[in-house]
């Protein structure tokens, strides 16, 4: 890969505070973001993957709490960022996009007034005609008629509201976009259609987009790598054609082979992983997979497997490699 | 009555069925806008399920497909048209008959967790079914529960007896639903997007157990979904909904490899392919869904029908057997 690296994450990890004890929902993470890609980070419920895509913001809450780790954001440590750094970071450089618009708009504010605030919120010299003009010109971007820039929130359809929800994180020109389960509440139709404005966007503002779902399609169709999440560890990264073609990881393999495909020459059967995701508060030791996975060997039990280059720009999470 | 009826395979008939639900608004809007105004859910459906098959419904949001296995199974009432049950009609039953016949007629639905009372251990759960359809039974309920607890995978079964829902992952939660579904022996079973909220592993592993116990129980099941992907696993034959009318009937295998229908085709498009080397090049179809409660005229994809015809919005297309076993509702496809 020669592609600038625009976010660097090390050994990071998120511990939420429980009545029985600290539970690592992102444990020891190493991976990084390049510029003007889209990384699709997947895994099923309660992986980790939403925590980490907040925590690339430093939007986790109490009893939560980033308790290990770096984030190089463009060389800098956001880290040591105080709260107003935090607040010109969030916005200016990196923005996030959830499942449900319904719940990120305010139901009683126009699209207009979302834009315009969004703006001046962070530029506090932009007159309110020229944030207008920006706003009306980001709309149309989104293929939203400029009459809607009057309408609420509810007067919006799904597809429209998670458009300008786009439209708010591209306002400021942000660097990153994380997108969580963005597509995820919308019929089949108007999923595509966003991720295909989503991959002109990034196209045309040469963003990078850290697109978390539990949809492995989506990912397959959209991204250009693919991060792969189990029980609070990344256990696999690396190109989206060479992870599909090959699996290293047998929990990426099972996750993979799980996944209905429409065409009919497809596999006919799907793989069906025994068991369930672990409990977070009691993690297996060792590989957190071991207790599912068929190559399980003596050693995975005992001591935790480290993340390894198999290949350039591969990275694996198991002690096969 | 119907040839089929008679010689017993057809369990489940819809004819012409329709659903309007009254588009509640303030006493002001009604005494001025003079009339009431309907969404029209379902809209001149007709369907005949064959004992022992999995019948599919899909479509997005709004397309009726709920409301359609809800009408099939008496939970709602007809606007018009006929629901008929292996020979009986619905809309001719009394309450009391009708509670009788749920025996026969179970649901799955979607989320486990708000389907389950919180407060009920799942042995108690899946025994409700059996006190009040097998009362005379009694004495053998609670074995009959743990047996179905095995079949759906919940082992070993007296671990989980006196478990609540809220100490069991939600794979174990469909499971538990499932079973108490399956305990009155019904012939017809309405799944209403029973996966939908489960994990991609779990996922595999519960439509591995609805198609394992199809086989075991003789069911047949009406599968609701939005996912055309798990449908291919499930499903023989499938339709395909757009604002409260078919749009296309067939086999999953029929309708996935030549779908005729515009509709159909964008919607099977859409469909992300778990293969980054098959990505889509095909345009989707423009606009978005019409509000079902004032339809476009004619045929209701013509506004954003890729082929649409002038006379598109102003003829209804009826389904026409195109291929053999294949009904599409388009004069053009």
């Amino acid at each position: 890969m020669d592609k600038e690296t625009l976010i660097k994450v090390r050994d990071l990890s998120v511990t939420y505070q429980t009545r029985i004890g600290p539970v690592s929902a992102v444990d020891h993470v190493d991976f990084d973001v390049y510029e003007g890609e889209i990384l699709g980070l997947v895994g099923e419920s309660g992986c980790g993957k939403s925590t980490l895509g907040k925590a690339l913001l430093r939007m986790i809450d109490p009893p939560g709490e980033i308790s290990n780790g770096q984030i190089i954001f463009s060389g800098e440590d956001i880290m040591q960022y105080d709260d107003k750094q935090m607040r010109d970071f969030r916005g200016r450089k990196s923005s996030m996009i959830f499942q449900d618009p319904m719940t990120s708009l305010n139901p009683v504010q126009r699209v207009d007034q979302h834009l315009i605030e969004t703006i001046q919120v962070h530029e506090k010299d932009v007159s309110s005609t020229s944030a207008l003009e920006i706003a009306t010109k980001m709309i149309k971007r989104l293929g939203i008629g400029e009459d809607r820039m009057i309408s609420y929130p509810h007067q919006l359809s799904g597809g429209m509201r998670q458009r300008v929800m786009t439209g708010i994180g591209l306002i400021l020109n942000a660097n990153l976009i994380v997108a969580d389960e963005a597509t995820t509440s919308l019929d089949v139709i108007v999923e595509a259609k966003l991720a295909d404005q989503l991959r002109e966007i990034r196209d045309e503002f040469g963003i990078s987009l850290l697109m978390i779902t539990h949809n492995i399609a989506l990912v397959a169709e959209m991204a250009d790598r693919i991060a792969v999440m189990y029980a609070g560890h990344m256990v696999e990264i690396g190109d989206i054609f060479d992870v599909f073609e090959n699996p290293m990881h047998p929990y990426t393999k099972g996750l993979l082979e799980s996944v209905p495909n429409i065409r009919f020459n497809a596999s006919e059967e799907l793989y069906k992983m025994p068991g369930e995701p672990p409990n977070l508060t009691r993690p297996p030791e060792g590989c957190r997979f071991h207790p599912r996975c068929p190559k399980a060997m003596p050693i995975c039990s005992r001591i935790e497997p480290s993340m390894i280059e198999v290949e350039p720009a591969r990275f694996i999470h198991c002690w096969l490699y | 009555m119907d040839e089929d009826i008679k010689n017993n395979e057809v369990i489940l008939k819809l004819e012409n069925i329709k659903k309007y639900f009254p588009v509640q608004k303030s006493l002001i809007d009604q005494i001025f806008a003079g009339k009431i105004e309907y969404v029209r859910a379902v809209d001149d459906v007709s369907i005949t399920i064959k004992r022992g098959e999995a019948f599919g419904l899909a479509g997005e949001s709004g397309s009726g497909k709920t409301t359609i296995g809800r009408l099939a199974i008496g939970l709602e009432e007809l606007t018009e048209g006929k629901a008929n049950f292996d020979g009986m009609d619905l809309g001719t039953l009394s309450p009391e008959e009708l509670r009788k016949l749920r025996r026969r007629m179970q649901v799955i639905f979607q989320d486990p967790m708000a389907s389950l009372n919180p407060r009920m251990s799942l042995g108690n759960t899946v025994m409700q079914g059996l006190k009040i359809h097998y009362p005379e039974k009694a004495d053998k309920h609670r074995d009959m529960v743990l047996t179905m607890f095995e079949k759906v995978g919940l082992t070993p079964p007296l671990f989980y007896y006196n478990k609540y829902p809220h100490q069991i992952s939600g794979g174990q939660r469909q499971r538990v639903v499932i079973a108490r579904a399956l305990i009155t022996q019904p012939d017809l079973v309405l799944a209403d997007e029973p996966v939908a909220m489960a994990d991609v592993s779990v996922r595999a592993l519960l439509l591995d157990l609805m198609l394992h116990l199809k086989d075991e129980f003789d069911l047949t099941y009406l599968f609701i979904t939005h996912d055309l992907a798990t449908a291919k696993y499930i499903c023989d034959r499938i339709g395909i909904l757009y604002l409260g009318k078919l749009a296309e009937v067939s086999t999953v295998k029929e309708v996935y490899q030549h779908p005729l229908h515009p509709y159909t085709r964008a919607l099977l498009a859409a469909v992300p392919v778990p293969d980054p080397k098959k990505r889509r090049t095909e345009p989707m179809p423009k606009g978005e869904i019409p509000n079902p409660i004032d339809p476009p005229s004619g045929c209701r994809f013509h506004p954003r029908c890729p082929i649409a015809r002038p006379d598109c919005s102003e003829i209804e297309p009826q389904l026409r057997e195109l291929r053999p076993g294949h009904f599409v509702a388009c004069r053009y496809a």
